[in-house]
């Protein structure tokens, strides 16, 4: 049966079973400002759990990891292993990179049966929308790999890590939960720990506490992205930061 | 540039038109109509028109025509009404004394100013631009007598490029709130230091299926701090706890007022919510609706948190769809305006219609049939025929060009704020269009 399906749908491929890139050709960009018509949930409450999740039957467990323009899903794929009792999800602006982690996920699901049971990926603007499927501090894990530097300063409002967008995320953030965020172009790494650096409600991770932490190594490692980088021998720049409480007044 | 807003094209610029605007000072003394870009003042304490004294007119010469383009946001300050908000789309926020009717200030915006607040303590006014941003400016830096302009707003909070449609400070002044085009009412923290940015989010009323178009407070024993009502295009009044942003209650005005047919013309059978204004003991919210002809009076149970309809004042003899609606504290007055401006195939450059509902309070309004609570006519309203003929410009409307611009009203607040959708094919020749592709094509 698995046979039949695999010879018909060439999407897939025939060794390993998992779908190809090639058949999910993207742009490279998206534009984040111009107006969304899919379907975003009213409210955290209304996120469809079971059709994202269909084996986890805890009702009441929730997402805590979101990996923000989660790209081909590299991130979420190790830290589903990683992490298999939390519950992740990756959230990505272009519909055809979305079906395919989609398609990527479901592979594995079924390849290795018991697995990436914690992790899905929905297609959304997250620069709008983070509050529609978080509620407030819900999030233990927020991720921004790799994420488009938009060079140009009239463009820099679109960039994902900006002063105004970092309240939200601390909001979605639980205190003590950490923003990973990662980039191969010099002037965004700047620019991301400027940000940080500046935001009340965020502080830096410790030297020792950034070496303590498993996550940390995967940020360069398992994305497409960072082995792209890795391969082409590339520098890249990372700021991690935990959500505190605000200043007490 | 390769602005988002491709939908910018079709849009003829003359057919975009303003809602006439109304504000009521808070103890009575004054009552404001912007229409178009004319702010008309009138002193009811008085009973005399105001003279607008602006700043920028060097020669003294002053006129209403204080603002270059459509005014979209007016206010009072909440506490005693000292100072005076008007701002729109000439990208100015003008501020003012209301003793004097002087200008202290002039700020400017980059871009057109779609909301603004004034906090309760009356030492900062925010405002938002079409691009969600809200800005701060402190008001204790403004010289008195006379104003400076150039003066600059300090962005403290943004809502992701969707244009905000209202901005509230709490009745405790604790937090600024603002609502949306994208659905949403964020509840910030208005910090002790706002120069520094609203940076900590209390909370998100998300419930809402179209844009946001009004907030109102309604408070009780059980709630001193307030509880929020927000009005919507997909034509309910909801009720929340905006300090953890829980929904507490949904009224379907649009059912209520039977105009949701079931025969699929979207545009027709969901009116938008234009305005909401509460009692001061929040226990009655009158809602004006799109097309509706008159007002909704919606009762609230506080204790019980709760929002039904009370009923339906129509005013349909002259037809009569307000766009904004404005009350004082004192005299139990709901004021009303209907306008547009740049009205097509009308002598008016703007129109605007001014009725006053007396009475304007629970026990009054259950009771509408006597003679406490009742519409108003021309004479009898405070100021009587003087502040028609200031706020309306002029006395006696005709009732054909009272009828288009009703037609007009209906649809004004929806095309500025829904969100448009086009089929396939006219996205991808909209596409075609666009400043950043043109170069490849050719």
């Amino acid at each position: 049966m698995m046979e039949h399906e695999s010879n018909v749908n060439p999407t897939l491929s025939k060794s390993t079973g998992l779908p190809r890139k090639r058949f999910y050709r993207a742009r490279a960009h998206s534009n984040p400002l111009s107006d969304s018509h899919f379907p975003v949930p009213v409210a955290p409450s209304q996120f469809d759990y079971s059709s994202h999740y269909p084996q986890i039957s805890n009702d009441s467990k929730k997402i805590e990891f979101a990996d923000i323009g989660c790209g081909f899903g590299g991130l979420l794929i190790s830290l589903s292993t990683l992490f298999p009792a939390t519950l992740m999800i990756g959230m990505e602006l272009r519909d055809k990179v979305t079906e395919y982690v989609k398609e990527r996920i479901l592979a594995l699901r079924t390849g290795n049966p018991g697995q990436y049971q914690n992790i899905s990926v929905v297609r959304t603007n997250s620069m709008k929308y983070i509050p529609n499927y978080f509620e407030k501090g819900q999030l233990k894990k927020m991720f921004f790999l790799f994420p488009d530097p938009h060079f140009k300063e009239k463009n820099h409002r679109r960039r994902v890590i900006s002063p105004y967008l970092l309240d939200e995320y601390a909001y979605a953030l639980a205190v003590g939960g950490i923003i990973y965020t990662i980039t191969d172009v010099e002037e965004l790494g700047e620019w991301m720990k400027s940000c940080l650096e500046r935001h009340p409600l965020f502080e830096p991770l410790t030297v020792q506490e950034l070496e303590d932490d498993p996550v940390v190594k995967l940020l360069s490692t398992a994305t497409e992205e960072g082995q792209k980088v890795a391969r082409n021998g590339g520098q890249t720049y990372q700021a991690v930061y935990r959500r505190r409480t605000g200043p007490i007044e | 540039m390769e602005d988002p807003n491709i939908d910018d094209g079709d849009q003829n610029r003359e057919t975009e038109i303003a809602p006439a605007l109304i504000a009521v000072h808070p103890a009575h003394q004054s009552v404001a109509v912007a229409v178009g870009s004319d702010l008309r003042v009138f002193n009811l304490q008085e009973g005399c028109a105001v003279t607008l004294g602006d700043s920028d007119d060097l020669d003294g010469k002053s006129s209403t025509n204080v603002h270059k383009d459509s005014i979209r946001a007016i206010r009072y300050g909440a506490n005693n009404g000292t100072l005076f908000v008007s701002a729109g789309d000439d990208k100015l926020v003008k501020i003012w004394a209301t003793t004097t009717w002087r200008c202290i200030s002039t700020v400017v915006s980059e871009k057109k100013v779609s909301a603004v607040a004034i906090s309760s303590d009356g030492l900062f006014v925010c405002f938002a631009d079409k691009f969600g941003v809200v800005y701060v400016v402190d008001t204790q830096g403004i010289s008195g007598e006379q104003g400076s302009t150039n003066e600059k707003g300090i962005p403290i909070l943004s809502h992701y490029c969707s244009i905000i449609t209202s901005l509230e400070f709490s009745p405790d002044g604790r937090f600024i709130i603002s609502a949306d085009r994208d659905f949403k009412i964020r509840v910030s923290v208005f910090p002790k230091n706002p120069l520094d940015g609203a940076h900590e989010i209390q909370s998100f009323c998300l419930g809402h299926t179209e844009f946001v178009s009004c907030l109102a407070f309604v408070f009780g024993q059980d709630y001193p701090q307030g509880l929020l009502i927000s009005g919507s295009g997909d034509s309910t009044v909801r009720l929340w706890d905006f300090t953890c942003g829980a929904l507490l209650d949904t009224c379907a005005v649009g059912t209520e007022a039977g105009y949701l047919e079931t025969d699929g013309k979207e545009g027709e059978c969901q009116p938008a919510v234009t305005d909401l204004c509460a009692t001061k003991d929040g226990s009655l919210v009158a809602v004006a609706l799109q097309s509706l002809p008159g007002i909704m009076l919606l009762s609230c149970d506080i204790s019980a948190r709760t929002l039904s309809v009370l009923k339906v004042v129509s005013i349909s003899e002259d037809p009569f769809i307000p766009t904004s609606l404005g009350s004082d504290s004192l005299k139990q007055f709901l004021w009303m305006v209907m306008g547009v401006s740049s009205l097509q195939g009308s002598d008016l450059a703007s129109l605007a219609r001014v009725r006053v509902l007396s009475g304007f309070s629970k026990s009054n309004i259950a009771t509408l049939e006597e003679h406490k609570a009742s519409l108003l006519d021309d004479k009898d309203i405070p100021g009587r025929e003087l502040v028609l003929q200031k706020l309306q410009g002029t006395l006696s409307i005709e009732k054909e060009v009272l009828s288009s611009a009703a037609e007009a009203v209906k649809t004004a607040m929806r095309n500025l704020l829904i969100k448009k959708h086009y089929p396939v094919e006219k996205r991808e020749y909209r596409k075609r269009g666009r400043n950043d592709r043109k170069n490849k094509h050719r």
